[in-house]
């Protein structure tokens, strides 16, 4: 039982990461109908550049941990948002209205262009940190296991669960979140209305990458090591999350997430390591031949 | 801003060609609106109508031509701030956006306004159609017809335009909501003046509201005149009035 509590805390915090990046992949395909397979890249960006930041931080003397989470995270939100915005304008918006296939395939070079990029100008060897955020708390001891949470897993629970009530929010409820719908739903009418769809476009770009750069930071944060290909493999899973949950759907985003990190957790105590991306994928086959639009998803039948 | 010409047409369509590729859709259109008229644009299905709706805000931008609104060539401005100049749209088949609520699908259309008086238009534009009023919180797709086409009027109107473009306000709806909406357009001019350029396929009810009518064949403007005069012209009788009226 404690065992099983302990992997609960586990899944929960890979989920939260997984949803985080998910989110990004969600709002870009509800926005403009196509999956941004650099997205995780993005992710991969934002891990490096949280990871130069704490260096410097470290060495320009500013170790206070929470200023420098905070400043850190801005940093890399920063340049994460600089990313997506010219992945958008150099790979994506000269293709709009081209063929469908053309974005993906403009998408999937962008991908390993990232990659390359980092790992020529960073090296392919792994880079660690050193732990910023030490410390937990035990929450069931028993004579042979006890069963804990870190303050690093409360973080990033806890900021996951911020940044998408603030996300969902924003999409709810205000001008560019309004847009943002508008663009999904018939962006000819949106233009209609004296919407900047580019502008738009562009934005969502921008905020899924933001979103991206927290989860890079979170993953360094819990992982303590980072190098040019995670982007990939995280990317991989959070865009099944992104799927299992229903693409387009906020909610379904971080849903998906915190399945597949659960599953794959579970999966690897108490069956095999080796097998559980086997289980997470067969998840997901399991739930689109079922529910082909996912879990939360909607289906595209509409009164007209 | 300029000041409008006080006498001068709010809209001026010259010499406007607009194609699809290699297919032409309009060839060399001219038409004029006047502040405070309403001009109806007749003709059959693929006449080019739409066509011409969609190029005056833009989208497609005219091969050949100006149009001149307001003073000024607009020919060839992206769309989105040709709409933020006073011109707004009720397109062809509406295009609620079917997953907002009607308030915020209102909302939208008051965009290009960034919210300034949206309380006060509101007012107005449910009171011009009380329907809207009881729909506020229901979701645009589960409408229906004729409460859809009050909704994307009323969208267009929150933005306070001076030039209202109509796209087959009756399409597939009842008579009697037909003759409500058509009603509601001439109280709107009536009483603030509105311009409005109407498309319609039911001839009828529209040259008898419009001040003013354009025929378009083919792509082509055929015939022009007042309304009752259009009426009274036995070759737009024959082939837009006899068995076709609602």
């Amino acid at each position: 039982m404690d065992y099983a509590l302990q992997q609960l805390v586990n899944g929960l915090t890979l989920g939260m990461i997984y949803g985080l990046i998910a989110l990004g992949y969600t709002m870009v395909y509800g926005i403009i109908g196509m999956i941004n397979f650099a997205h995780g890249d993005v992710f991969m960006i934002g891990a490096f550049v949280s990871l130069i930041s704490f260096l410097l931080l470290g060495a320009g003397g500013i170790t206070a941990v929470p200023i420098a989470l905070v400043l850190v995270l801005a940093i890399a939100m920063c340049f994460t948002a600089l990313y997506g915005f010219a992945v958008e304008r150099i790979a994506y918006r000269p293709l709009r209205g081209s063929f469908r296939l053309a974005p993906l395939i403009s998408a999937i070079g962008m991908s390993i262009f990232l990659q390359n990029f980092v790992q020529v100008s960073q090296g392919a060897r792994v880079k660690p940190l050193e732990p910023v955020v030490r410390g937990g708390f035990v929450l069931h001891q028993e004579a042979s296991f006890s069963v804990s949470i870190s303050i690093m897993q409360i973080i990033i629970i806890l900021t996951t669960l911020v940044v998408l009530a603030v996300f969902t929010l924003v999409v709810s409820r205000t001008p560019l979140g309004r847009a943002m719908r508008a663009c999904e739903q018939d962006q000819r009418m949106a233009k209609l209305l004296g919407i900047d769809v580019d502008r738009t476009i562009s934005l969502t770009f921008v905020l899924g990458a933001a979103l991206a750069a927290v989860a890079g930071m979170m993953y360094l944060l819990y992982y303590g090591v980072i190098d040019f290909f995670i982007g990939f493999v995280a990317g991989v899973k959070a865009f099944t999350a992104a799927v299992l949950g229903g693409i387009g759907s906020l909610p379904g985003a971080v849903l998906g997430g915190l399945l597949i990190g659960l599953i794959e957790t579970f999966w690897s105590a108490y069956f095999s390591v080796q097998y559980k991306d086997v289980a997470a994928f067969s998840i997901l086959v399991l739930t689109l031949v079922f529910m082909p639009s996912g879990l939360l998803g909607r289906n595209d039948v509409e009164k007209v | 801003m300029t000041a409008s010409a006080t006498s001068g047409p709010l809209l001026s369509v010259a010499g406007v060609t607009t194609a699809y590729g290699s297919i032409v859709a309009l060839r060399d259109v001219a038409l004029e609106v006047m502040p405070g008229e309403i001009v109806t644009l007749i003709g059959a299905n693929g006449a080019g109508k739409s066509t011409l709706m969609m190029t005056i805000c833009g989208s497609p931008a005219p091969r050949a031509g100006s149009i001149v609104y307001d003073g000024e060539d607009i020919a060839g401005a992206p769309t989105h701030l040709i709409m933020r100049r006073g011109i707004a749209q009720s397109p062809e088949g509406r295009r609620i956006f079917p997953r907002m609520t009607v308030l915020e699908n209102l909302r939208m259309g008051a965009e290009v306004l960034a919210g300034a008086h949206f309380e006060e238009d509101l007012e107005k534009v449910t009171a011009l159609f009380p329907r809207l009023k009881e729909r506020l919180t229901q979701r645009g797709g589960t409408l229906s017809g004729g409460e859809q086409q009050m909704l994307a009027i009323a969208r267009a109107l929150m933005s306070r335009p001076r030039l209202l473009l109509l796209d087959e306000p009756s399409l597939g709806l009842a008579p009697m909501v037909v003759r409500q909406i058509f009603s509601a357009i001439r109280d709107l001019n009536r009483t603030t003046g509105l311009t409005v350029l109407l498309v319609e396929q039911n001839a009828f009810h529209a040259l008898r509201l419009a001040h003013r009518g354009y025929v378009l064949v083919n792509g082509s403007i055929t015939m022009s005149g007042t309304g009752a005069e259009l009426l009274a012209r036995p070759e737009v009788r024959a082939a837009y009035l006899e068995g076709g009226r609602a």
